[in-house]
């Protein structure tokens, strides 16, 4: 808890995975932040992403 | 399960080491397998005249007209409707063409080897932009036109071919990729290059009148060398179909009303889904995104080989058309990595110190990361005998990628 509590004191440099709204939560009290442009395999469609893991090997 | 990835390397090795050449024309009756009388090719997966779009409807008329088979529109629609014309996909018969990629049977068409594998393709000539065939007009200025190409160019053309017996485009492809062409919407530096080839072998060729008109005719269209860089992309990627297991695009190819893709280890078969309207565009003056036909053309071959949208970081003036900036396409060309087997080993892009282009499709990774290929592409008018509206950027349907691989997980588990 106590080194959480440290981080906190220091400057973020933060990598948002997903929603663009975090990102621009951060953007807009200051905070540096990178986004990743990540999207959901197979835009979460499961019989798809149950072919996909027969051809990933997965 | 198969080996996959064994397979892919095999697909991706055929598409490198092919070596795409130039080596003369011949009237599509004569020289493309399959082609018959009564038959005409278009672009994208199969169709039927009921089904198709205005622009590609529009290019069978002026065909109809262009053959002598009909003496106006009307007569036209009634021959294409009555079932006397078998319509069969340009990719059916290693052939690919622009847009509505209409190929009727007296048309002239490039004749290009790939000499690693020899293999064959074809593609008709560039008629230039706006109203022109295939982008659906069919006037009789568009016809006087086509006759001339037949009549004039192509002679005068295949002379001065068979006079160098043949012209390396993987090499003026190379180089144009280093003078802001990506090979699809841009053309300038290709066609420049074609024309200090060909110029020379014409003027020893043909008569002056003649050369002076199809020199200038060449130099006038930016796009000549759509038609080389195309066919050259499709006989490159034809020895890398029915490769057992591999998950590799061998085709993207819309016919205005489809969007389709071939995968090479699945044999001939299409996965299609609704060709979109590109979203993102430049529109001529007096034109909107109302007056747009849906994605259309098999130039989308570009992409397929590594080329067109994947290598648009390479030409920065197609970005600025739509308002974007040269790192909106180094951007795009980076995240076509994602998608992608490997890196090509002639084509670059210079602005990424040199790197190879993204080059062969992997629907898994499509899918996976649910990022679609980028297509970069002109744009028709809905209606058919109007012609080009616009150009623009688009991405391929996702369902196409999803249906590929449930068929492929079916096929090979």
């Amino acid at each position: 808890m106590r080194k959480i509590s440290d981080l906190f004191k220091q400057e973020l440099k933060v990598i948002n995975i997903g929603l663009l709204s975090f990102k621009e939560s951060l953007d807009d009290v200051g905070v540096k932040v990178i986004q990743v442009d990540w999207r959901p395999p197979a835009g979460g469609d499961q019989e798809v992403m149950d072919a996909l893991k027969k051809l990933l090997g997965k | 399960m198969v080996d996959i990835e064994k397979a892919n390397k095999e697909a991706f090795d055929r598409l490198l080491a092919a070596r795409p050449v130039l080596v003369g024309m011949g009237k599509a009756i004569d020289v493309i397998p399959g082609m018959k009388k009564n038959m005409i090719l278009h672009a994208g997966p199969p169709i039927t005249w009921d089904r198709m779009c205005g622009p590609q409807r529009g290019a069978v008329i002026g065909a109809l007209i262009y053959e002598g088979m009909a003496k106006d529109e009307k007569e036209a629609e009634e021959i294409a409707a009555s079932g006397e014309i078998e319509f069969s996909p340009c990719h059916h018969h290693q052939a690919v063409g622009p847009m509505a990629g209409i190929v009727s049977p007296s048309m002239p068409v490039y004749i290009l080897e790939n000499e690693t594998f020899g293999n064959k393709a074809y593609a008709t000539m560039n008629e230039g932009l706006g109203k022109v065939l295939r982008m659906g007009a069919y006037g009789p200025d568009v016809i006087a036109h086509l006759k001339w190409m037949e009549e004039v160019m192509y002679p005068a053309m295949d002379k001065a071919i068979r006079y160098l017996k043949k012209i390396d485009l993987k090499n003026i492809i190379a180089q144009a990729l280093h003078m802001g062409d990506e090979l699809h919407n841009r053309n300038k530096g290709a066609t420049s290059l074609f024309f200090r080839q060909i110029a020379p072998a014409m003027v020893k060729t043909s008569d002056a009148n003649t050369v002076e008109e199809v020199l200038k005719f060449i130099d006038s269209n930016d796009h000549t060398f759509l038609n080389l860089s195309m066919p050259a992309a499709k006989v490159s990627l034809d020895p890398a179909r029915n490769i057992e297991g591999s998950t590799m695009v061998v085709a993207l190819a819309r016919n205005g009303t489809d969007f389709g893709i071939q995968v090479s280890g699945m044999g001939d078969e299409w996965f299609t889904a609704p060709a979109p309207v590109p979203p993102n565009a430049l529109y001529f003056p007096g034109f909107t995104k109302e007056d747009a036909n849906p994605d259309i053309g098999d130039s989308a071959i570009m992409e397929t080989a590594g080329l067109g949208g994947f290598a648009i970081g390479a030409a920065p003036a197609i970005v600025q058309f739509v308002g974007g900036t040269p790192q909106d396409g180094l951007n795009k060309t980076l995240s076509m990595y994602e998608i992608t087997i490997g890196e090509n080993n002639v084509y670059q892009v210079p602005y990424l110190n040199f790197r190879g282009t993204p080059t062969g499709i992997d629907i898994r990774k499509v899918v996976e990361k649910n990022l679609p290929p980028f297509i970069d592409t002109g744009i028709a008018h809905k209606k058919p005998g109007i012609g080009q509206v616009g150009a623009g950027l688009v991405d391929a349907p996702m369902d196409v990628f999803k249906k590929a691989v449930i068929a492929f997980a079916k096929k090979y588990s």
